[in-house]
This record gives structure tokens, sequence and C-alpha cells, in this order.
């Protein structure tokens, strides 16, 4: 038992294995699988539950020590449930030099959040990320899959707006750095 | 699409192509890749309403290409044949563009770039100063064909280069062109492209591999991502010209996950190169076979490196190990493996198409060709650029670059992301190739370009960078993981006000034993960023220790903020961002900021319009 069962007080959702042994039906066969079967477990739960990694380590005949040794490795892994909305703050140079660390201190403090954590009301996990390639919108944060650059502290902050549960409907909610695709 | 079968069937379908092409038709290539984050799709969406609406459907081709470089103006795209180029374009300025640009063959003048220089419109790309000194050659289809249409590439010359080797090469022939055209790899350290497939082509064993490293984890670099978005079909030509060179059966391009669109756009190369048969068994007829996976990787930027890549194709921990045996001997799944960086093949196929000959005229004597250059950071043309080899850092910045913003001044170039150093304003006319980069202690790198102006702190950079490498080392030799650690605790202690001056003494002879003890480039590379600003910015660093300041006004411990009661209009912007209620005062009476509240976050110095927050 590596893991810890109990997420802040959150109530876990139950796990569907079937759709692991569907994963596992269609790549753990190919050479070197263990990683893309985590790429895609991990897709469909939005973190790698225990259960599924049980039995994918039964599967691929892995130690659950090796994947574990694994899964903590890559930064892209992770053993909790995570938001429904992922921040990701881009800690490149273009944006360090332009300021990036003031945005993410914002919404760190706006959200209450350290770098990895996640919100109680698993709406929002805040991250970091090495370089998002994206240097000329620096300093730049994605949400989910929407871009957000040439931020200030505040702007970082207003981003944050349209994924909110208790998001205003009603007001023009468009940043105009905001861009939605 | 049928099939090829022959490399005579290449070139009818090529010919076929052409020939159902009218070169004088009208067209909008839009940058659908960087751009998006700008509202590109918008623009792609205004452009499809309004030449609809004109009754053009059927005259005008709308294509959607990877980058165009000039990313500091997104979104852009350039109106054929004319060549106008748009940049900033609003969805609003869609019907306007297409009225007269489209409908007419006119500029529209309030979209052009304007030279800054001269403040003078310029209606074509080739004219944009920006695109006028750049010699693309590996950039050559980015932003000019549609990357998802595997005809466009085939009609610009795409696969003959393979063509040529396998009707008329033998792989000895390939590996000696290849090395005469002077090609070294683009990754980083710059090992002779040819020479490398020499030793995995002399390898025995009846299973060899090629691999792609498209890893691309330096921070402040993003030309591997173009190339993938922008050209796909370039990558794996180069992988096919290599892998018949060595004798390879499997190939393997591990793209890096945080790039979505190249996942997408190589996914989809690959699997139109196998419907043709340009990938799988007897390519084009002949008697080499030769597919590729795709391997997306899981966000580790140590798997740049070749053996820790390969360790993570194999689904373990990306760690390096110790080389010898190099990759070439024993790599993937213990078999003879060739590892090349996504620039290097991109590279291939145009020097097999064009010859050795040509590309070792470009460049400088030891190193050819041209290389891309991700400009980032404090200047005005962020975006990607490619140019010869040898041309001065003066050139980048300026003439490409358009400067530094704000009338600010150019403090230094940081080359070769966390690998890599600082160069500095007096170094503005170094050359810019491998060895005279080495020589002023950076390296060429993967050709992250980060511009940094009088308001960046070199001291707090070289922390940033100790804290990148230290997150990232993997910690499997001693030297890397607790050295890397003890430089960061030093450096942050100095940008604390902590620090002593023999730390800095104890930070060469650390970073020096790092460089010689480490098992892999992280490692071997780690210093570099500290070792350069501590030879070019000693005086930065001895402010921080013996007057206890920061003189770039960055590092949080060393400065404070104050309002400038001449320039403060009351206006209460900063008092109501201010998350800690430290700023107080009247509407339109000066404010103050009660330095006992303040945690130095910087909001209100961002947000007052009349510059009236001052860094101390």
């Amino acid at each position: 038992m590596f893991l810890n069962s109990c997420n802040g007080g959150i109530m876990a959702e139950k796990i569907d294995l079937s759709r692991v042994e569907e994963v596992l039906k269609r790549r753990g066969k190919e050479e070197g699988a263990l990683i893309p079967v985590l790429q895609e477990v991990q897709a469909l739960f939005r973190y790698l539950p225990e259960e599924a990694l049980e039995m994918i380590g039964r599967r691929l005949n892995v130690p659950l020590s090796r994947i574990y040794g694994v899964v903590t490795f890559y930064s892209q892994f992770y053993l909790t449930p995570r938001g429904k909305h992922v921040i990701k703050s881009c800690q490149g140079t273009a944006c360090h030099v332009r300021g990036g660390q003031g945005a993410l201190e914002a919404l760190s403090r706006e959200l209450k959040l350290k770098q990895g954590e996640t919100t109680e009301d698993l709406n929002f996990t805040l991250e970091t990320v090495a370089c998002l390639g994206t240097c000329f919108l620096a300093p730049v944060i994605m949400v989910d899959n929407d871009y957000y650059g040439k931020l200030t502290p505040k702007r970082a902050v207003d981003a944050l707006k349209k994924y909110r549960t208790d998001a205003i409907t009603k007001r023009g909610l468009k940043d105009e750095t905001a861009v939605v695709d | 699409m049928k099939r090829l079968s022959s490399i005579e069937e290449l070139q009818h379908f090529q010919r076929a192509i052409l020939e159902s092409r009218d070169p004088g038709r009208l067209g909008v290539r839009i940058c659908m890749t960087g751009c998006r984050a700008f509202g590109a799709v918008e623009v792609r969406d205004a452009f499809k309403a309004s030449v609809a609406e004109n009754g053009l459907t059927d005259k005008v081709d709308i294509v959607e290409t990877g980058c165009h470089g000039f990313c500091a103006r997104a979104p852009v795209a350039a109106i054929d044949p004319y060549g106008f180029f748009y940049q900033q374009i609003s969805p609003k300025d869609v019907p306007l563009i297409v009225k007269e640009s489209i409908m007419e063959g006119k500029p529209v003048e309030k979209i052009l770039y304007k030279d800054p220089k001269s403040a003078q419109p310029v209606a074509l790309e080739k004219d944009v100063p920006f695109y006028r000194e750049q010699m693309k050659i590996v950039l050559r289809n980015c932003g000019r064909i549609d990357p998802t249409n595997m005809e466009d590439y085939v009609a610009r010359d795409g696969y003959r280069a393979i063509a040529k080797v396998l009707s008329s090469m033998t792989p000895d022939e390939v590996i000696e062109e290849v090395i005469r055209s002077g090609l070294r790899g683009r990754g980083g350290a710059g090992f002779s492209t040819g020479t490398k497939w020499r030793f995995a082509r002399n390898s025995a064993g009846d299973m060899k591999y090629v691999i792609c490293n498209a890893d691309e984890g330096d921070p402040g670099a993003f030309m591997d991502r173009a190339v993938l978005e922008g050209d796909p079909h370039t990558v794996i030509e180069g992988m096919l010209v290599a892998a018949y060179a060595i004798g390879a059966k499997e190939g393997y391009i591990y793209v890096r996950a945080e790039y979505p669109i190249a996942v997408t756009h190589v996914k989809k190369a690959v699997a139109d190169a196998r419907a043709m048969g340009l990938l799988g068994e007897r390519i084009l007829g002949c008697d080499f076979s030769f597919d590729i996976r795709i391997k997306e990787g899981a966000g580790a930027f140590v798997c740049g490196e070749e053996t820790a890549l390969i360790a993570s194709i194999e689904g373990r921990r990306g760690m390096p190990r110790t080389r010898p045996p190099f990759p070439a001997v024993s790599g993937l799944w213990g078999k003879p493996t060739n590892i090349n960086n996504v620039e290097t093949f991109a590279n291939v196929a145009p020097i097999i198409h064009r010859g050795a000959g040509w590309y070792a005229g470009l460049g400088t004597e030891k190193s050819k060709g041209t290389k891309i250059f991700a400009l980032a950071g404090k200047i005005n043309n962020t975006g990607l650029v490619e140019v010869p080899m040898g041309i001065t850092l003066e050139r980048i910045i300026f003439d490409i670059g358009g400067g530094i913003p704000g009338g600010k001044k150019f403090k230094a170039a940081q080359t070769g992301g966390p690998s890599g150093g600082c160069i500095p304003a007096s170094l503005v006319s170094l050359p810019i190739d491998y060895d005279s980069l080495t020589a002023a202690g950076a390296i060429m790198g993967s050709g992250g370009l980060v511009i940094m102006d009088e308001n960046t702190c070199m001291v707090d950079l070289a922390k940033y960078f100790l804290n990148f490498t230290r997150d990232e080392s993997c910690g499997k030799c001693v030297p890397c993981r607790i050295g890397t650690k003890r430089m960061l605790e030093t450096l942050t202690r100095i940008t604390e006000g902590k620090g002593e001056m023999e730390d800095l003494e104890t930070m060469k002879e650390l970073g020096s034993m790092v460089k010689d003890a480490s098992l892999c480039g992280l490692g071997q590379t780690a210093p570099n960023p500290v070792l350069t600003t501590l030879n070019y910015f000693y005086d930065e660093y001895r402010a921080h220790i013996e007057e206890k300041r920061c003189p770039a006004g960055v590092c949080k411990a060393l400065i404070h903020y104050l309002v400038d009661p001449e320039k403060c209009k009351g206006c209460g912007v900063c008092r109501k961002a201010c998350p800690q209620g430290a700023v107080s005062g009247k509407t339109k009476e000066a404010h103050v900021i009660d330095a006992a509240l303040c945690i130095k976050c910087g909001i209100c110095y961002n947000e007052c319009k009349f510059d009236a927050i001052q860094v101390a």
C-alpha cells in the first residue's frame, strides 16, 4: 500500500476496471508497454488509481515497486485525483525574465494552493511546467487546453473566472488575453 | 490515395499534383499552430465565411499551415499568389482583406507590418526585415504547406531525397555525402551526423533502430515543435534516409506529450506515409523496409539524453547510463541504435536532394548550414528564425529581432537553455557557431536564444536555471544530484542578501567539479549558467553580497516598492489591486505603500499606468 487512501477527505470515485482492461487489451502486448498504458489509463481517470496500477502490474508482469518507480519519475503521472481544471503555469526562461513568477504567486494566493495541489472541491489543480514552448506568449499559463498569455499577476487571476464553479455567467467573461480554441 | 510501388510512381504522383495546381491560384496561408493562442481559429473561420459570402469558395484555398515564425505578430497570414503579409489580424479585418487583397490584388495597409525604422508599411512577406535576413532550409515548408496534407509536401519535392537514395546511392555513399556536408547534430552537442551514422552502420546486428529525439525540453526552445507541427514529413524522410544508411528496420519518434498539435500532426503524417507505401515493407518497390512508431514522453527533461530516452522507450525510469557502450553499439533493446534530433533529420532531405557541396558552402568552416533559433524574452520580434551559421548575435537581435522593447538596453543573451551560458552585450559581434559559443562558455544547445535587458538580474537567472536542473536531475550520480542542490542553495543565499564573497570561489570550484564528474550531459553542463554569469557579471554578484543590493531590481529580499508622489495621480488602482491591503491613500492624492505589509508581489507595479510605483 503505497498510496494515500485518504485524499484530503474526498471520497474517490469508484474505479471502473473494465476500462483499464480495454487499454491493456489494446496496448498491453507492445514492447515497452508500461508507459503508454499508464498514459492512457491516466487519461481515463485524470490520475492513476491504486486498483488500476495493481491490475496493470499483474497483467504486464511488472512488480508494483517498479511501476511506482516509473510513476514517480515522470512528472505527468499522478497518484492522487486531480482537479477538473488543470492550470499549468509555465516556468520557462522567457516567462521567468518576463515576470512569470508573479503570476504563479498570484494564482497560488488566490486559490490557496501550493504547486501540485488541488482545491478541496476538486475544481482546480495548480501545476508548474518546465516550458510550454510558447515563449512568444510569455508569461503564459495554460488552463486545460486554453492558453492565456502576456499575463500580469492580476490577469492570471482573471483568467480563472470562466472555470470557477461559482462563475458569474451574466457578465462578459471573455478576457482580452484569453484565447479559447 | 494509391500506394506508390515504384520510384517512377512517386515521380508521376508529384507531376500529377503539380499539373493539377495553378501557381497563380488565390490562397490564404494562415498559421494554425502557435497563432491559435492569439485567435487564429476565429480568423480562419472569418476567412471561410467571407470567402463563401463572396462566392469564392471554389477559387480560394484556405491553407492551414504551421508556424510562419513571426510569433510576436500573431495571428499572421499570407495571401497568395501576391505574397502579401498580414499580422495581428482580427476577424474584423478579414472582409476587407478578402475584398481588397483577394478580389482586387491590393494590400490592405492598416494590417501590414510597419518597419519601425522607416515607419513605412511593408506589403510583401519577403520584404519584411524579419524574413528578409533569414535563410530557410529546415523551415522551407513551414508556413507554406498544410502539414496534414501529404500532397503539399510531395509537390515541393518531398520524398525525392529518399527516392534518389534508393535508386542511385549505396548506404556508404549516403553516409559519405552526409559527412561531406558537414552536418552536425542540432540537439546540442554538435557531433558529426554522418560519423554517428557510420558507427551504427558498422555495428554488427540484423536489427537496428533509428530514433528521432523530439523531446524538446529546453525552456525557451520551440523549433522542434514548429518543425513537427509545420512539416512532419521532412522529419520522416530524414529518418528514412538514416534508416537506409545504417540498415535499420524500425524507428521511433519520441515526442513530448506537452505538444499536442505536434503529436497529432506526426501521427497523421506517419499514417499517411504508410498508406502511400513510403513506410512499411518494400518502400517504393525497393528492397528496403522501415516503419516508425510514436512514443509520447511522460515529462522528464533528462529523457533528452539519449541513453535516458532509450530507457524511457523501454518503459523504465528515464535515467542515463554510462557510455560506452554507445547506443550505436548497444541501444534500444540492446541493439545498435542511431538517435538524432528533429532539426538534424529535417536537414537531411535538402542535403541529399541538393548535394553535400551546396550545403557545405553555407555557414562557417566548422559549422555548416543554418540553425534555427527561438528568439524570446526581452526582444521585439519574438519568434523562430533560421539563419546561416556564423551570423553575429548583433544581426539576430537587432536586424531580425528588432531590438529590445521599451528602449531598454540589451544586457545579455542566453543560449542553449539550462546547459548554456550567458553572452554579455560586450560580445554582441560574436559569430554564432558551435565553436565560438563554446569558446565563450556557452553552447549552441538546441537553439533557444533568450534575450535579457537591464531589468534582468543575472544572479536570479543563474538561480532560475539551477533550480531547473536541480529539479530535473534524475538523481543517479552524486555530482549532479548534490552539486546542483548545493549551488542552488548558495545562489539562493546570495539573492537573499546572505551571501559571502567566498561563496563565489566555492561555486566556481563546485561548478567545475560537477562539470567534470557528472554522468551525463545534464550534469556536465548544469554549471554553465552559473560559471558564465560569474565570469561576465561578477560585479552583479558582488553588489548582492557586499552592498546587499540587486542592481536589476529583481531579488525580492533586496528590493522594496514605493510610490513616487510626483507621478502618483491617486487613481486608487494599486490600492484596490493590492492583495495585502498594503497601499493606502485618498483618491486624487499620492498613495503610500506600507513596507511592513508589502509582500513584494509586484501587482501594483504592473497595474500602475503612470509609472508611479518604483523599485528601490
